[in-house]
């Protein structure tokens, strides 16, 4: 009971939370909003019994992704936005796209899922099934995407460094 | 244990929890006081109460009247939520620390903790990692450019060496192949020719201790590190704008962690509460953990302290080139050299 009514409150605050994302302005209100949204997803994931996953949200995305979004927007010093009212595009095809979208995506979820709720410890939640899964099951798909995730990072720095910032370390070393 | 009493036992541990924590924060400025007045050849705090003793007192109904400035310009909700930002997360993170074994009264029993998890470490990380929110925020929304600086500094040098405390942190996970404080404490049970004790400072992690607390002084911004205050260049850093309670708040939140961080020190490489044991069961169940426990936080808070009344401070480039090329490769080696090790033998 006391799992189900949290559950909703923090829900809320994860939709309130992804609400004002959009409508605040000034970008560092959207940052923390959304870095709201993160913890608020993270005490989900808590409540669902991942509490490994819950942990890593904390730490990767509220302490390390949102961390760097903060220190670009204060390195910019990017101002506030100017109101567009919108285009007609998006009112036109976004509005009713967004209704189809969710009465379909509702319906699957009715259609398809049981009646059960997810009790804690239900799910694959605890470091040592999470590690089960990423280190023997999935072993080879785990380690293909960490070869993506390295590919990015050295287009990154291919992108970022100037080409004489380049030749002054060639010359250097 | 049925809900009330849950409810009660948990409000009576928080509440004294924080007690204790806060009292500790006030005589670890006390003590940092103190002993780096002796160490300058000067005497420290000795006007208030028996050798200064009441001076955090002092200092804090002092904090308390001081008139609280708003500078104009600033960005008031950010300006006013940073510094309560700091110093709720510098507070909860002691949640999951088991600060001592257990306390029975009757035949009713309770772990000293507010509460065991089961994975109390990435908590813990996770509480101090969302930390710097509260430095970064004051920094940008005081509308300084010394504030600014020092917040830009804060966040560049927590993010960066945060990767090698947490990596400097997994050796020991292996070795005691839990996450839970409670159980890491527990792995470290016994001694090896009955007198060197299975700490995992003994057991092959001293490098990572020492990964550990370098990248700890440097995430809580304490000399050798502390440039995102550097007063010399900064004035102060990111709480330059701040004055009474508010400058308090971040005075108290890099006290807390301070302590926080010592706490994690001895839980992790030196056995927590545990030590020589005597004497009747209360005093090896309660007071023995205890005692051992805030003898080890002690040490850790005096070596803070002497390090600051040691070293000088580090350039900017210096620290960010220590932490990338340096701390980080040593820290990924321990952690390759011991998962290696565990994996051999068994």
């Amino acid at each position: 009971m006391l799992h189900l009514v949290l559950f909703l409150i923090f829900g809320a605050v994860c939709i309130a939370g992804a609400i004002n994302l959009l409508v605040q302005r000034h970008p560092i209100n959207s940052a923390l909003s959304l870095v709201v949204v993160m913890g608020s997803l993270a005490v989900e994931y808590l409540l669902l019994g991942a509490e490994f996953v819950a942990a890593v949200q904390v730490i990767v995305y509220a302490g390390a992704v949102m961390v760097l979004f903060v220190f670009v927007i204060m390195l910019l010093n990017a101002g506030e936005e100017e109101e567009t009212r919108g285009s007609r595009v998006a009112i036109l095809f976004g509005i009713p796209g967004l209704t189809i979208g969710s009465v379909l995506l509702a319906w699957v979820l009715i259609a398809r899922s049981g009646t059960d709720a997810v009790t804690l410890g239900a799910l694959p939640g605890s470091p040592r099934s999470i590690a089960q899964l990423l280190f023997k099951d999935f072993l080879l798909p785990f380690e293909v995407t960490s070869v993506l995730v390295l590919i990015a990072i050295m287009g990154a720095v291919v992108l970022a460094a100037r080409p004489e910032a380049v030749e002054h370390t060639k010359k250097e070393g | 244990m049925n809900v009330q009493t849950y409810i009660i036992v948990s409000l009576v541990k928080i509440v004294l929890t924080l007690f204790i924590l806060l009292t500790g924060v006030a005589y670890s400025v006390w003590l940092e006081r103190k002993v780096v007045g002796h160490m300058q050849n000067r005497w420290g705090p000795t006007r208030v109460g028996p050798f200064g003793l009441l001076q955090p007192l002092a200092d804090g109904l002092k904090f308390v009247f001081k008139e609280d400035l708003t500078p104009p310009h600033v960005y008031k909700p950010l300006y006013i939520a940073a510094p309560m930002i700091a110093v709720m997360f510098a507070l909860t993170s002691i949640s999951v620390i088991p600060i001592g074994n257990a306390v029975t009264v009757g035949n009713f029993s309770t772990p000293i903790q507010i509460t065991d998890v089961n994975i109390g470490l990435l908590v813990v990380l996770g509480i101090t990692s969302l930390g710097v929110y509260g430095v970064a925020l004051a920094g940008w929304s005081s509308n300084s450019k010394y504030s600014l600086l020092g917040g830009l500094r804060a966040s560049a040098q927590m993010v960066s060496y945060e990767v090698s405390l947490g990596l400097s942190l997994i050796g020991v996970l292996i070795l005691a192949g839990s996450l839970s404080l409670r159980d890491i404490v527990l792995a470290q049970r016994g001694a090896y020719l009955g007198f060197i004790p299975h700490w995992f400072f003994f057991k092959g992690q001293f490098f990572a201790f020492f990964i550990y607390l370098i990248s700890a002084y440097a995430e809580t911004n304490r000399i050798p590190f502390d440039l995102p205050e550097a007063e010399t260049e900064l004035v102060a850093g990111y709480h330059t704008e701040y004055s009474s309670m508010k400058f308090a708040m971040f005075f108290m939140a890099e006290y807390a962690n301070m302590i926080t961080v010592a706490c994690l020190a001895t839980i992790l490489f030196f056995g927590g509460w545990l030590g020589p044991m005597f004497g009747p069961a209360w005093l090896q169940e309660t007071v023995l953990p205890l005692f051992y426990f805030v003898a080890k936080v002690f040490v850790f808070i005096f070596v803070y302290i002497w390090v600051r009344g040691t070293l000088p401070r580090f350039r900017y480039d210096q620290l960010m080139a220590f932490g990338w090329k340096y701390l980080l490769p040593l820290a990924i080696a321990n952690l390759v050299i011991t998962a290696l090790i565990v994996a051999l033998r068994s």
